[in-house]
């Protein structure tokens, strides 16, 4: 057992015993378990959200990204920056239209907007749809980090499994109380390990952030800034305005919201939130660190690049501490992930058998449903099938199909109806699959356009799509509810 | 809208308007490359402007319904 195990051991039991007593004092019922009672000032709203910034796939991926890509990197910091501003406008009507109807999930939200469950059920699904691969992301950056950093004592297997056993356990105890809890050590363990690392490998290895720069300009031409075609300026923009609005629509951060005490939470995290989106700059740093130091990394092993670095630079117990900071940003979201997950499975789609079921019997069933959502994880974790890898692509595009319907329903006379919703949210989702899973870009399709066209983000296709039926079925199906009242 | 909440429209163009209008590594600010360093400016006028429409709007004075 080397030391850098054992401090990451220590961290998964700190993890563990943080999510049970997170319980303390509180009656476990649908109110605390899935929103907190509705009572989160803006700290832990904040550290809720963060968790959503802040995941495996951040500080794996991001790293990753500026190291294998360079420039494209760059859309990371702006979008969320930008959904932030976005949500300075959007959360608090949702926050209180959730409050007055007691809402316990997102789909809750459609059904009572839209006044209907079968609209609700499709919402479930596509959640469900984006969700899971998003929890096998996180377990999957939990085994490569404990592999990584542990220097292969333990086997990715065992890891994905304690990992998964402690978010089941203080999940079902003290339900979003436990991811709630679990983030503040995890904010503070990866706001010290990315500063860390962000400002001391540039300066040791390059001399500070500028010769770095300039260095790998030298050895790698244009890489450091937008490609004239491709990943281009007009990617770039698309790209970001796309995934601003998909920010909010993540089921589990639409939940988060849900748990603010007052809607000057949102307002006042609108400012802090920006400033925080900063610290990727230093996980960036630290990829781009990488680029001439731990060169000929490939395709998915570009994620280990910032482990690749650590372990060549540090001593066993500082790639220990960074292990733990890691095992912590798998953990936490992993935690709010599988939570949403049980909770809408259990509301939403077995409530459409059990229509007049309690709050008691939703949370109930909720909390067995915690593992069965984790085993599942873990299998698709375990087999490490190709097909999550492409379904986890899809899920950002997915529930960004969620956005027009729910800005519709936040206008004084929603212009869409239930029908219109529906089928807006079916053709966008079918959009997305079909022009992901054929690679299809926006110059495959129009290839006489100019580039600006032809770089734009293919995403917008399928809300385009989505927002043209949206309104047009629900013209139709408005006029025959008219014309049928008349 | 409330006037002072078109405040908020600047930072959507003025964080995307620099690597349209200029695209290539140098000036360097702050040491990082032109597009990067300018989202990463932004960044930071987008939580002033945001601190600026918070204080203003009516929505959170402490009477405010």
């Amino acid at each position: 057992m080397n030391s850098a195990l054992v401090l990451i051991g220590f961290a998964a039991l700190v993890a563990l015993l943080l999510g049970i007593a997170a319980r303390r004092g509180k009656k476990m019922g649908m109110e605390q378990w899935a929103v907190g009672g509705r009572g989160f000032g803006w700290i832990f709203v904040f550290l809720l959200l963060a968790g959503e910034i802040y995941t495996t796939f951040t500080f794996l991926g991001a790293s990753g990204f500026a190291y294998g890509l360079g420039a494209p990197a760059y859309y990371i910091i702006a979008y969320g920056t930008l959904a932030y501003i976005i949500a300075y406008f959007m959360l608090p009507p949702i926050w209180r239209y959730a409050r007055d109807h007691a809402l316990h999930s997102q789909p809750d939200f459609f059904i009572r907007k839209y006044n209907s469950q079968a609209l609700g059920a499709l919402v479930s699904l596509v959640d469900l749809i984006a969700l899971i691969p998003y929890l096998v992301l996180q377990l999957t950056g939990l085994g490569i980090i404990v592999v990584a950093a542990g220097y292969g004592a333990v086997s990715k297997d065992v890891a994905v499994w304690i990992g998964a056993a402690i978010v089941t356990v203080y999940v079902m105890v003290s339900g979003i109380h436990g991811s709630a809890w679990t983030s503040v050590v995890k904010d503070i363990l990866i706001l010290v390990v990315v500063l860390f690392l962000g400002i001391y490998l540039p300066v040791t290895l390059y001399g500070g952030i500028g010769p770095m720069f300039e260095k790998i300009d030298a050895a790698k031409p244009g890489f450091l800034v937008f490609a004239a075609s491709g990943q281009s300026v007009a990617w770039f923009v698309s790209t970001v305005l796309l995934t601003a609005v998909g920010f909010f629509m993540w089921p589990h951060s639409f939940v988060a919201c849900y748990t603010a005490k007052d809607e000057r939470v949102f307002r006042r995290n609108a400012i802090v939130l920006p400033i925080y989106q900063l610290v990727l700059l230093f996980v960036f740093f630290v990829g781009f660190a990488a680029v001439l130091q731990v060169p000929g990394l490939k395709g998915a092993d570009t994620n280990l690049a910032l482990f690749k670095l650590v372990t060549q630079q540090f001593s066993p117990a500082v790639v220990g501490i960074i292990g733990a900071a890691g095992v912590f940003t798998a953990l936490v979201p992993g935690s709010l992930i599988t939570m949403t997950a049980a909770m809408l499975l259990a509301k939403n789609v077995a409530g459409l058998v059990r229509p007049n079921a309690t709050d008691a019997q939703h949370v109930g069933l909720a909390k067995l449903l915690v593992p069965v959502v984790m085993l599942v994880a873990v299998y698709f974790t375990l087999t490490g099938s190709a097909t999550i890898v492409a379904m986890l692509l899809l899920g950002y595009s997915f529930v960004t199909q969620l956005f027009p319907a729910v800005i519709a329903s936040l206008t004084p006379r929603n212009p869409a109806t239930a029908v219109g919703v529906f089928a807006g949210i079916l053709v966008g989702v079918a959009v997305t699959a079909i022009l992901t899973f054929t690679k299809t870009t926006v110059g495959s399709l129009f290839p006489e356009l100019p580039e600006v066209v032809r770089d734009l983000n293919v995403g917008i296709i399928a809300l385009v799509a989505n927002v043209v039926v949206m309104v047009g079925v629900s013209a139709v199906t408005r006029s025959g509810v008219e014309a049928a009242r008349a | 809208m409330r006037l002072i909440h078109w405040l908020a429209l600047v930072p959507f163009v003025g964080m995307l308007a620099g690597p349209i209008v200029h695209n290539d590594l140098h000036p360097l600010i702050l040491g990082m490359p032109f597009p990067l360093g300018w989202v990463t400016v932004w960044v930071v006028l987008t939580a002033i402007i945001m601190a600026i429409v918070y204080m203003l709007d009516p929505a959170n004075r402490d009477d405010a319904p």
